[in-house]
């Protein structure tokens, strides 16, 4: 007996800008934002799929890098990152950066 | 140090020259990231969490004070003020721009500095024993034969697509500060009864999913042979080493598989054709390379200083400073010192670019314009007058840079783990920090002695954790942070690697969990004098296993 | 697909039969390893040149005697990230002196181009456009200067220095 899927949680794209690197999302009306809040949300399995297939050719138009489909969590209409690593990619390390103020 | 000539110049322009225009087509779209990134990797431009991350090579760890000034620079300039000493040896910045790369590799040249080869799937960085040319135990320099690699490797067009990565190190003493034995080559450089100068061989050694400890194929290799030996390594390893997995593609695996007698004969049949062949090292070219790492100029000096001996007394901070942070040099009168990146509480191996100046313009008035990086992520000045030590101690200082905790146990090596690194499965960077704050008395420090804690964010194990003294490697379970913690590895010429002892720890007890090791080392240890090591390998785990998991599940 | 020697594209001579097709009576005929062990003796019988079809994995001691008498052999990229066919290459060239066409064949980038023929390669069969407009082009950027000798001592030549450096001729797509 197979287990039961694993419920569908509503996603995001993200990837990498290539020319700077940086973390971006991609925004409902095809732009890529540095803001997680701006991400367009696939809330079926169908609207993520498409989601993908838009990163993607985007990817080949050169915008952006290594695209991927993360969880997120809604907290009302918030956009929380689904875990620690998404975290992360939308706002830094969570140590202090070295600054040049010292010597 | 080495220094280019034309050739070499010659060799970098055109190699930027060639990177430059893989950027612009990438940037075109005339190549597709698949087709990129074997190539960008090649340039050591990694795509991390944040952004792209440059690695740039530090050949077996030497750095002028003008390519540490320069280093600086770029720090300023492309990135974001500071930079990450890593543990073979090189330097990483984390915030880079694809589309600066050109302009950074025009920069990096113009010091004699790339960054070739730090990633990707091809011989990266030799890296060799970070007191060469300066410790008391050295038989010979490493680095000569480090940069003979170097060169031999750059651009190797049989070997640019190896099955995996592919690290070398060499030391030149018997008190391995190299850890040869876990690389993929190791080389102890050595001499023969007759005096003659060769290598021990080891090969099939590594971390990562599956640490393995080298096996010795060489006891002595003469000199001349050093690129036909391991240009045959390199081919054996290129046709055999397996393809289809990436967990099981480095030499390690080839040699375990294959076992220790047929990879021997498998390499010396190909050595056999490759012996006298066109890539025998004529002693003279050896010669001239050596001329490069030849002796500074040192000056006559009793083997006590006075001042120095003063200084000591004086003034206690510097006494501690010089009882870690300062090793005995074969010169009489002379120190090699140990720049700790490990502030208390800090990032371990970060450097700000204001500190690097500061560095650098210590190193060119007080150690001969010479910097090393260890694979410890600390800096040295090997060659300090002991006269001069004080004053260098208060440079530091003033830089923020005198901690004096070197191989002590907030002495910790930490790779960039889940803050910065793609790879990563926890962080390991907050972990340092708050043992290194845990641990933070220097008087409990002293008496805990000689310990080395290594922390690796993913089970690729870039922080070496195997071969730490205490080893914790973070991993993802079920969506949270937990460490494992390995006890009684060590990478030096008695190599082991360290055995995990029981279940792990989250992310809120695993500081606890190592307080936990080093009280029961305190309380087994015959005496101060019985290192943390030491005592582990004389009464084994069962002591260990015993505080962190009978006796606290009784609690 | 075009096959790239001698500095140019170039009209390919050789015939690649299917492994379930006949071999023609005349004519240069390329067969794999497999079909070569198999129909050996007839194949070697035949008064055209004769080629062999390796891939990455392929080994050289079943075959060194009789590479003299081959006229090409033809080394399957599958990926441009297996670097098999370079240590091959290198062995035919350097260890079984074979002095026939050595010609690249599968997945063949432009980025690549000078490794392989420092490891001796002497022909690149290219499909991808990329690559091939390179190469009508010559928009190759070759490096020539390197740190190790490869599979081409008799066209690169010692610069002076350290033993083990070599310049290539110039444009080395010869």
């Amino acid at each position: 007996m197979s287990k039961p899927a694993r419920p569908f949680h509503p996603t995001i794209a993200t990837a990498n800008a290539l020319r700077s690197g940086a973390v971006v999302f991609r925004a409902p009306d095809g732009s890529w934002s540095r803001d997680l809040a701006a991400a367009a949300i696939a809330a079926t399995p169908d609207a993520a799929a498409t989601l993908l297939a838009e990163a993607m050719r985007d990817q080949d138009a050169c915008k952006i890098v290594d695209p991927v489909l993360v969880e997120i969590q809604l907290d009302g209409a918030v956009i929380r990152p689904g875990s620690l690593r998404e975290a992360i990619r939308a706002a830094g390390p969570t140590i202090a950066i070295p600054t040049d103020a010292r010597a | 140090m080495y220094r280019y000539d034309e050739f070499d110049h010659g060799f970098v322009r055109a190699r930027i020259a060639e990177f430059r225009d893989q950027v612009a087509r990438r940037l075109s779209g005339e190549l597709t990231e698949d087709e990129f990134k074997p190539l960008r990797l090649m340039n050591g431009v990694y795509l991390q969490l944040h952004a792209y991350m440059l690695r740039i090579a530090i050949p077996y760890g030497m750095l002028s004070s003008r390519q540490l000034r320069k280093l600086a620079h770029i720090g300023r300039a492309y990135d974001r003020d500071y930079g990450h000493f890593t543990t073979r040896q090189n330097l990483q910045f984390n915030w880079i721009k694809l589309e600066d790369m050109p302009a950074i590799l025009d920069e990096l040249a113009a010091v004699e500095m790339h960054a070739i080869q730090t990633s990707g799937n091809c011989i990266r960085n030799v890296t060799a024993d970070h007191f060469a040319g300066a410790a008391a135990d050295e038989v010979a320099d490493p680095r000569p034969y480090a940069e003979i690699l170097r060169q031999w490797s750059s651009l190797h067009p049989e070997f640019s697509f190896l099955p995996r990565k592919f690290k070398l190190a060499v030391t030149g003493a018997p008190n391995d500060r190299a850890a040869i034995q876990v690389h993929d080559i190791g080389l102890e450089v050595k001499r023969n009864e007759a005096g003659a100068l060769g290598f021990a061989v080891w090969v099939g050694g590594g971390q990562g999913r599956t640490p393995m400890i080298a096996k010795k194929l060489r006891d002595f290799l003469p000199e001349k042979d050093l690129l036909a030996y391991c240009e045959t390594i390199l081919r054996v390893y290129n046709l055999e080493g397996r393809r289809d997995n990436k967990y099981k593609a480095r030499i390690k695996i080839l040699v375990h598989e294959m076992g220790e007698a047929k990879i021997t004969q498998a390499v010396e049949a190909e050595f056999a054709q490759l012996s006298g062949t066109s890539l025998t090292l004529p002693a003279a070219d050896v010669a001239r390379i050596a001329a490069y790492f030849a002796p500074p100029d040192f000056a006559t000096l009793p083997a006590i200083s006075d001042s120095y001996e003063a200084a000591k007394r004086n003034d206690r901070a510097f006494a501690r400073f010089a009882a870690r942070n300062v090793h005995p040099h074969k010169i009489p009168g002379y120190g090699i010192v140990t720049i700790s990146l490990k502030p208390i509480g800090a990032p371990p191996g970060d450097a700000s670019a204001a500190q690097m100046e500061a560095i650098a313009d210590l190193a060119e008035r007080y150690s001969f314009d010479e910097i090393r990086v260890s694979h410890e992520q600390n800096l040295v000045l090997a060659h300090v007058r002991l006269d001069d030590v004080p004053a260098v101690h208060a440079g530091l200082e003033r830089a923020g840079l005198a901690t004096p905790n070197a191989g002590l146990v907030t002495d910790i090596i930490a790779c960039p783990g889940m803050d910065y690194c793609s790879l990563a499965t926890a962080r390991s960077i907050p972990i340092a920090q708050r043992l290194s704050e845990r641990f933070a008395d220097l008087d409990r420090q002293h008496d805990v002695g000689d310990l080395k804690i290594k922390i690796s964010g993913c089970i690729n194990a870039c922080g070496h954790h195997h071969v730490g003294h205490i080893g914790i490697l973070g991993v993802d379970r079920r969506g949270e942070e937990f460490y494992q913690l390995t006890l009684g590895g060590s990478g030096d010429e008695n190599c082991s690697i360290g055995e995990i002892v029981g279940r792990g720890f989250s992310s809120a007890k695993i500081v606890d969990a190592v307080e936990t090791v080093v009280e029961t080392y305190l309380g087994v240890r015959t005496s101060p004098a019985e290192t943390f090591l030491q005592a582990y390998r004389r009464v084994g785990e069962a002591p260990f296993r015993d505080s962190l998991y009978v006796r606290a599940d009784a609690d | 697909m075009a096959l790239f020697r001698c500095g140019r594209i170039d009209v390919d001579d050789w015939v690649f039969p299917a492994d379930d097709t006949q071999i023609p009576t005349a004519g240069r005929v390329a067969v794999p390893k497999a079909r070569f062990l198999a129909e050996r003796h007839a194949l070697l019988q035949r008064p055209d040149a004769l080629g062999l079809i390796l891939v990455a994995g392929d080994g050289l001691d079943d075959i060194a005697p009789d590479l003299p008498r081959l006229g090409l052999i033809a080394i399957r990229f599958p990926r441009y990230t297996d670097g098999r066919p370079y240590s091959l290459a290198r062995l035919l060239r350097d260890r079984h002196r074979f002095k026939g066409e050595l010609r690249a064949t599968g997945n063949v980038l432009r980025d690549q181009v000078t490794f392989m023929l420092r490891a001796g390669f002497d022909a690149l069969d290219v499909t991808h456009e990329g690559t091939l407009f390179a190469l009508r082009e010559g928009r190759i950027v070759t490096v020539s200067d390197h740190y190790q000798p490869a599979s081409r001592e008799d066209s690169e030549r010692h610069p002076g220095g350290r033993a083990w450096l070599r310049r290539s001729a110039g444009r080395s797509l010869a």
